[in-house]
């Protein structure tokens, strides 16, 4: 078995009106990868580099110890994939396609397919087209999971649902991990879902990979700092820092590889630190693509 | 195989609007259990992976929390075998006092904040206390 189960290094595809550059990343078996960015920052061209749907000009992308997109036919027996643009035959119930994939993949589970129907409360004996964008969702995700692939790849599962079947798509995300040897990769611009349930989390802007990095050592690294500053006593310089707010005596600064001496560093220069405080995965990615953006056009 | 993490229930509750970090609220919420006694010594408890799905939190964060547990010697884990409470019969009492003395240096922190001398904290420690008696005393007549 693969330590990793996703491979990019530097990756490159340009296109007349956008490029993805220098993409590099990995995911560890056994772990979920929260990809996030704005609309149009890369994270479709990515997956799509991924699945072998689109071929890269330049790097190499591993599958699951395949090399793509040369070796994906191979590689695509064990992935489910789950995207918006997904078709599924209208005129046909669920359990058609059930029945369909069960034929294709050896390794389809029929009862935990009936299973995740009903925790999902869908009828199988319903067409597609009469199915809600939530109830299509669900059953894509449904037939994606139950041929139990080692790595689930979904764009932007949770985007349009209600909050009760966001909470069962992502419940059934978690659930599906629960033997260690599977990976999920999924694209989100909902950063609250992402930081959840994800162990990793990359960040996507402008067809760059800005930040990649374990969810708690994001959360660790990342910290607001209220300083109280005396007249004549200047702003302390501190390491990683990406923003200073705030007014002239009560400066915010924002850290990207926050430590807790930096307190008493600021302290010793004559700072007091009134407040540190921890960021939201939100705030953690705004403030991040701002600076980004801001160092680009300086 | 699915269906047993779903009735698994842990009881403990994370909250999205604390702003602690998660970890931090599990540890929190496993000491208190531990504490008033409803996990006793050498009991099992969920397993990292377990417990991750019943809360629909990561993984990595649910490590971390019973990482730093171990740490505090609150839990033991073993290799391949999951986790206990570590089985020492003080623990709960052990776990109460760290949670006094962290409250007492608190008060000691704000009552040097306020110039107050260490007569006069204790002296106020002492008035909580015997109001803290008699309020108790009251609610045993009515």
């Amino acid at each position: 078995m693969n330590d990793v189960s996703v491979h990019f290094a530097g990756v490159s595809k340009r296109y007349p009106h956008f490029s993805l550059e220098e993409i590099h990343f990995e995911l560890p078996t056994g772990s979920i990868m929260g990809f996030i960015g704005a609309n149009g920052a890369g994270k479709s061209t990515t997956i799509r580099i991924l699945m072998g749907l689109v071929h890269q000009d330049t790097g190499t992308v591993e599958v699951l110890g395949h090399p793509m997109p040369a070796d994906q036919a191979a590689a695509k027996m064990d992935i489910g994939f789950v995207s918006e643009d997904m078709r599924l035959y209208g005129a046909a119930p669920l359990a058609w396609h059930m029945e369909f994939l069960r034929g294709i993949y050896p390794r389809w589970d029929q009862s935990y397919a009936e299973n995740l129907a009903r925790r999902f409360d869908l009828k199988p004996e319903q067409k597609i087209k009469g199915l809600s964008h939530g109830q299509r969702v669900k059953a894509a995700l449904l037939l994606a999971l139950a041929r139990r692939p080692r790595l689930l790849v979904l764009d932007e599962p949770t985007t349009g649902l209600d909050p009760v079947a966001r909470v069962e798509v992502l419940g059934e995300l978690m659930a599906a991990l629960a033997d260690e040897e599977r990976t999920i990769l999924f694209s989100s611009h909902n950063t609250l879902d992402v930081e959840n349930i994800s162990d990793q989390i990359t960040f996507i802007d402008r067809g760059r990979i800005i930040d990649s990095d374990n969810k708690e050592a994001f959360l660790d690294r990342w910290r607001r700092l209220r300083l109280l500053l005396p007249p004549d006593v200047v702003v302390p310089r501190l390491p990683g820092v990406v923003e200073v707010g705030g007014s002239g005596r009560l400066p915010v600064i924002t850290t990207n590889c926050f430590d807790p001496v930096m307190v008493s560093v600021c302290n010793d220069l004559g700072a007091t630190v009134e407040a540190v405080d921890t960021m939201t995965l939100e705030e953690i990615f705004v403030a991040n693509v701002h600076s980004r953006r801001e160092r680009l056009t300086a | 195989m699915y269906t047993q993490y779903i009735h698994m229930h842990s009881g403990i509750v994370i909250s999205q609007s604390d702003s602690r970090p998660m970890y931090l609220q599990i540890m929190e919420q496993v000491k208190q259990r531990v504490a008033v006694g409803e996990w006793g010594p050498g009991d099992e408890i969920p397993s990292i992976r377990q417990l991750a799905m019943d809360l629909r939190v990561s993984v990595i964060t649910i490590k971390r929390a019973y990482l730093e547990l171990e740490r505090e010697g609150v839990i033991v884990t073993q290799q391949g075998k999951g986790s206990i409470v570590a089985p020492d019969p003080d623990l709960g009492s052990r776990l109460y006092d760290e949670e006094f003395s962290k409250h007492l240096a608190k008060v000691a922190q704000l009552g040097e904040l306020l110039g107050l001398s260490s007569e006069e904290i204790a002296r106020r420690t002492k008035e909580a206390s015997s109001r803290l008696s008699g309020a108790s005393r009251t609610k045993e007549v009515v």
